[in-house]
């Protein structure tokens, strides 16, 4: 939002308060611009009028305490503060910290820390998280945060109570304020930690008693206004990755990678359902060996749509060089003059199996060619950006955008070949790399308009991206919908992916059901579609109260095998023809009840 | 109605949450059966976390990879441990057959584990697998009722093959006390062999344990002097054998002993149990019944970490506990008949009964059968299982014992613990008496490394040995990774109790006879650091001992450390 100087109107602000407003909105992030000018609206259509506090405000007026708890006695000392400040009349909210979101820290007046120490100063397991959440950078400022920690450890050790010092440290860093100085208490915990819980109590109710609603919390919907971002699939953004965690186990057959990307200061807005584009930059190795099978110099300049770069450059960044199209395979007949190759043109069904299962470099080997670097170029089809699913909502994540890329591999030979994108994201790009990327709106795949309409979301394996997304808006709106997802990946203890937040959402209620099948781990195969048929009348019921039904993945397979096991269980506990339930399914098609993000 | 009378040996206060758990629990169903449908985790939920150890079971995980699963937003890798009800640790080659094709083919471990409670464990057994290993183990005659919780567990009973007909007496009777102390409740054959629901009828469905079962866990044995393998002083309850030369004529009672203590709280301490004095073998049962319904009226139940009867004891007085029993049965103790305890490991190798069986007791390192690269330990027993004709049995220092064999079978069965490593003549006598717990990565609770850490620091200890020119001799050591302390460290010559990554309290002063607590001598050091320790202490030992004097007599003789006599008074001191 650009603030321009308007010095003729007399609405206009002097110099001066030009200054502080630029000053001031500098340090805003564009959500808080979107806010803001809402504000400033909202102010002026009540001029000399306070704008009223959200009612949100007052509900951050309240006692949070957070456990890091290994032995169980750091959550017992928890729990008696709890109830000693419930006796006090205050309103208390108690966190294991593994179950609380570091994020919500802003929004937060009073937080009691209270954390024992592992043997060499690590956290506890259940606050390894939360900790290394608060050392990162993306930890927030906490002007407004009153804190205070109690420290459980064994001063046998060298690193007495380790964990509480850090938090003390981290939160103080953060710009919180300190109630009462940390404790750090010994083996013999219980006095010291009564009488800490005395003194930061009363410190509490004092301080909750005076505050008055003071601060006006930045609203959450804000996220969908109206504002545009100036980058496009023309014009890619530069992102930063944050995070790229594997989240198959070690003994998964498959890798997948949860990525964040950080949007800041990009403007960029999307909303559950969207896909992201990324401009993938092909393996530098991979471009080498095709260089070297051709026999040709990387360095060698070319022209690449009018421009002057390197042979290395076009094609790591400019030509498709793992996935072939027919009008490269053609081009490439010509050149190589095989008899073999020119009579495959004509066989539609070989000419399909090269273009999805043959990498550019094994086919040219199989079929070779003299070739020029200028003719290669002119040979390759120009490398195009890859969509993704977006598996976050910004209503939580705010200014970051997250995925979930599996990594498509296969051997040929003794060489592992990687995919252009999903090789890029997980074997080739690190937290604090860049990546371009832009939004790909996708107006078919939304959740209800109505907040109390229920879903039905089928998501194996990564296709259980966008659901996420459509949990966590959900949530952060505080729906009232029912939500229940099916999943299904090869095995429970290595592929079930997202588990632990699944687990969260199950127990505070935001996914009502979840019925999950993993082909592997058991005699016969159970896939989506069975668990799908299993609860047949359940899910029939369902759609019969208007739940919308979504799909995500693959569509060659599951996507057909989900929409016969819709058929039948419509046509089953329906009692209708195949011929009917189809035009059921059809029905729901058209009124936008039976959406599909498959591919 | 009557007023209540407040019985003066009863704790008052607000009762500790295990007791509200069990109290709901419906005779230990809970909602266990809800938890085996719930697939999206594969642990069990509160309440039913702790119900399941009342079926003999630990919902453990890989420790090793939990950092890694969190960030990899998956659950732990929950899993469960099971361990076997099995009185005197008796088992048949065709139970054997069976356990071993389980432990290859539903757990993740691929092994038995020999336990220091005288049975076998599974250790890492999926959700979707554990009604079927029950349903495994009902086939073949197993249960795992009441091998965990606050209950009597598994019975341990002395593995004395020798004196076959006095062995076989004793063991009669350990099954006898283990059946007689098991909980009524249907619920383990309902929840996990998919038993016909059926009302219970019986108010209270426990008539000995009663329905808020024991406040803790209560573990018994039978011992036959002078071994005293089981480590009598482990236990709340023990019956030691007294025969007539011949036969079994009765049992000296002790009772109250326990390892368990809680670092940083001085009222909990490892204690030797108390003599009661003599029983007739007539009233063996009810005499059990009597020391455990005491137990469970007055154990205090609002503090668990004083709820074992060693406490009990100490806090009502041992006279008036133990008139208490007397007054339970309406018989008197008699005056204790002497009895000498003189060792406490197994005699490793061959041995012949006075019934002229022969049998073969193996050394298992850690009790761990498991096929590696050091041999195929779990091939060759199922081998011998395979063929043998006696039975099997395991013993409380975590060694089998191919029992009953007949002089002819004597060279194949030897041929086969050869091959596959199962009798190695250059273990040493300072191995065969190191015992660890199982620790990393599965238990829970462990501090620092114990199974894993032992193999190796036997051998420095054995290096130390050699040092000072007693390679043949020993000292018993053991290791135990937290102060729970299932391997025994507080029975032994030098003790070492987990306390983080590579840091130990190191006590010394047991003795070879496990009649004596060891006392700390030096808190939280590392590996390294004991072991300098020690071989200090080995050559003092050497240099100055007296004949025939054991390490822990002489530490204590020498002023190493202070002897612990009576452990509520002078162990932390």
């Amino acid at each position: 939002m650009l603030v321009k100087a308007n010095t003729d109107s007399s609405a206009s602000l002097n110099t001066e308060q030009l200054k502080q407003l630029q000053q001031v909105s500098q340090q805003f992030t564009p959500l808080q611009l979107a806010w803001a000018s809402g504000y400033l609206a909202a102010k002026s259509e009540n001029p000399g009028n306070q704008v009223a506090p959200s009612a949100e405000a007052s509900t951050a007026a309240k006692l949070t305490i957070l456990y890091g708890s290994q032995t169980g006695n750091a959550k017992g000392v928890a729990s008696q503060v709890e109830s000693a400040a419930k006796s006090a009349g205050m309103q208390v909210s108690t966190f294991n910290m593994a179950d609380y979101k570091g994020k919500n820290l802003k929004n937060e007046s009073h937080v009691l820390v209270i954390t024992s120490t592992n043997g060499e100063g690590e956290p506890p397991d259940d606050a390894i998280a939360l900790h290394e959440f608060l050392g990162s950078k993306r930890a927030p400022k906490l002007p407004n945060l009153n804190y205070s920690v109690l420290a459980l450890g064994d001063s046998s050790y060298e690193f007495f109570c380790q964990t509480g010092k850090d938090f003390d440290e981290m939160l103080s860093k953060l710009g919180a304020k300190a109630l009462s100085p940390r404790i750090d208490c010994d083996l013999d915990y219980q006095q010291p930690a009564k009488d800490w819980q005395d003194t930061v109590l009363k410190d509490v109710a004092s301080q909750l008693k005076a505050t008055t609603a003071d601060v006006v919390q930045l609203p959450l919907e804000s996220a969908n206004s109206s504002q545009t971002s100036q980058y496009s699939k023309e014009n890619p953004f530069t992102a930063t990755i944050l995070a790229n965690q594997k989240i198959t186990g070690r003994d998964s057959n498959k890798v997948v990678q949860h990525i964040e990307i950080d949007l800041s200061d990009s403007g960029i807005t999307y909303q559950p359902g969207d896909a992201l584009g990324i401009f993938p930059l092909n393996d530098k190795a991979l471009v080498a060996d095709i260089a070297a099978l051709l026999k040709l110099d990387v360095s060698e300049s070319v022209s690449v749509n009018d421009k002057e770069t390197s042979l290395e450059q076009a094609l790591i960044s400019d030509l498709e060089i793992t996935k072939l199209n027919k009008a490269s395979i053609v081009a490439w007949a010509e050149l190589a003059d095989n008899a073999e190759l020119t009579s495959l043109l004509a066989n539609a069904e070989q000419l399909r199996d090269l273009i999805n299962g043959v990498q550019f470099i094994d086919f040219a080997k199989k079929y070779p060619a003299k070739v020029s670097a200028q003719q290669l170029v002119a040979t390759l089809a120009a490398l195009t950006p890859r969509l993704y699913s977006i598996a976050s909502s910004q209503a939580d994540v705010e200014e970051e955008v997250h995925l979930t890329v599996g990594l498509v591999e296969y051997q040929v030979g003794d060489e592992q070949r990687l995919g252009c994108a999903s090789g890029f994201l997980i074997e080739r790009l690190q937290e604090d790399d860049e990546v371009r990327v832009f939004i790909e709106h996708n107006n078919n795949f939304r959740l209800p308009e109505n907040p109390e309409t229920a879903t039905i979301m089928i998501g194996p394996g990564t296709g259980v991206a966008p659901f996420r997304a459509f949990i966590q808006q959900r949530s952060a709106e505080e729906a009232s919908g029912k939500n229940w997802l099916f999943f299904g990946d090869q095995t429970f203890t290595q592929d079930f992916l997202y588990q632990v937040e699944w687990q969260a959402y199950l127990k505070s209620g935001e996914l009502s059901r979840m019925d999950v099948a993993f082909s592997r781990d058991q005699a016969e195969k159970i896939y989506v579609q069975d668990k799908l048929k299993a609860q047949g009348s359940e899910v029939f019921a369902w759609l019969e109260s208007g739940a919308h039904l979504y799909i995500c993945g693959d569509m060659s397979r599951m996507a057909k095998d989900v929409h016969q096991a819709l058929i039948e269980i419509i046509s089953e506990h329906g009692q209708k023809s195949a011929e009917q339930a189809q035009e059921y399914l059809k029905q729901l098609r058209i009124n936008k009840r039976y959406q599909k993000d498959v591919y | 109605m009557s007023n209540q009378v407040i019985d003066p040996n009863v704790v008052q206060g607000t009762l500790a949450v295990n007791e509200r758990i069990k109290g709901e629990s419906k005779n230990l169903r809970g909602t266990i059966t809800e938890d085996l449908s719930d697939e999206i985790t594969g642990g069990f939920t509160a309440d039913n976390f702790q119900l399941i150890r009342f079926h003999g079971m630990y919902q453990q995980d890989d420790r090793d990879i939990r950092a890694e699963r969190a960030k990899q937003k998956l659950e732990p890798l929950h899993n469960v441990m099971l361990r076997a009800r099995m009185p005197g640790g008796i088992i048949t080659p065709k139970q054997w057959l069976a356990i071993d094709e389980f432990a290859d083919t539903h757990t993740s471990y691929g092994s038995i584990r020999l336990t220091t409670r005288q049975t076998f464990q599974f250790h890492g057994v999926l959700k979707p697998n554990i009604k079927l290993m029950h349903q495994t183990l009902n086939s073949i005659g197993i249960d795992s009722i009441a091998t965990a919780g606050d209950v009597n567990r598994n019975v341990l009973c002395t593995s004395n093959p020798v004196e076959s007909a006095l062995h076989q007496q004793a063991y009669e009777w350990a099954t006898k006390i283990s059946e007689h102390l098991l909980p009524r409740t249907r619920a383990y054959a309902e929840v996990w062999l998919d038993g016909e629901k059926v009302e219970e009828t019986n108010s209270p469905v426990e008539p000995i344990l009663g329905d808020n079962y024991l406040p803790r866990k209560f573990k018994t044995t039978v011992v036959i002097p002078p071994s005293n393998d089981i480590d009598v002083h482990a236990n709340d309850l023990n019956f030691v054998a007294i025969s007539d030369g011949t036969d079994l004529i009765g049992f000296n009672v002790l009772v109250g002993g326990g390892l368990a203590m809680t670092f940083g709280d001085k009222s909990t301490y490892p204690r030797r149990a108390d003599d009661f004095g003599f029983i007739k073998l007539a009233d063996t049962l009810a005499f059990a019944e009597a020391v455990v319904t005491t137990q469970r009226d007055w154990g205090n139940r609002v503090n668990r970490k004083n709820a074992k009867t060693k406490y009990t004891l100490d806090r009502v007085g041992i006279d008036t506990f133990k008139s208490e029993v007397e007054k339970r049965t309406g018989i008197a103790f008699e005056a204790s008949k002497p009895y000498e305890f003189t060792s406490r490991g197994d005699r490793i190798g061959w041995v012949e009964g006075i019934d002229n069986k022969h049998h073969l007791t193996l050394f298992i390192e850690n009790g761990r059968i498991k096929d590696n690269d050091q041999g195929a330990l779990k091939t060759g027993v199922r081998k011998i299982a395979e063929i043998h004709k006696g039975d099997l049995r395991m013993t409380a220092n975590q060694n089998l014992i191919i029992a009953g064999v007949a002089k002819a079978d004597k060279a194949e069965i030897e041929r086969i613990a050869l091959e596959h490593g199962l009798i190695d003549s250059a273990q040493s006598n300072q191995r065969q008496n190191s015992m660890a717990c199982v620790a990393f990565p599965t238990c829970p609770l462990a501090m620092a490394e114990a199974e894993r850490f032992l193999p190796e620091y036997v051998t420095q200890i054995e290096g130390l040995l050699g040092k000072h020119g007693i390679s043949d001799e020993h000292i018993i050591f053991r290791v135990t990774g937290c102060p729970n302390g299932c391997g025994r460290a507080m029975l032994a010559e030098i003790g070492l109790v987990g306390r983080g990554p590579d840091k130990y309290n190191l006590y010394l002063g047991g003795n070879t006879q496990g009649t004596r607590v060891p006392k700390l001598h030096k808190e939280n050091i590392n590996s390294a650091e004991i072991l300098t320790i020690i071989d200090e202490l080995i050559g003092q030992w050497v240099a100055g001992r007296n004949e025939a004097e054991c390490f822990g007599d002489f530490v204590i003789r020498v002023g190493i450390v202070a002897e612990v006599k009576n452990s509520a008074r002078d162990f932390h001191d």
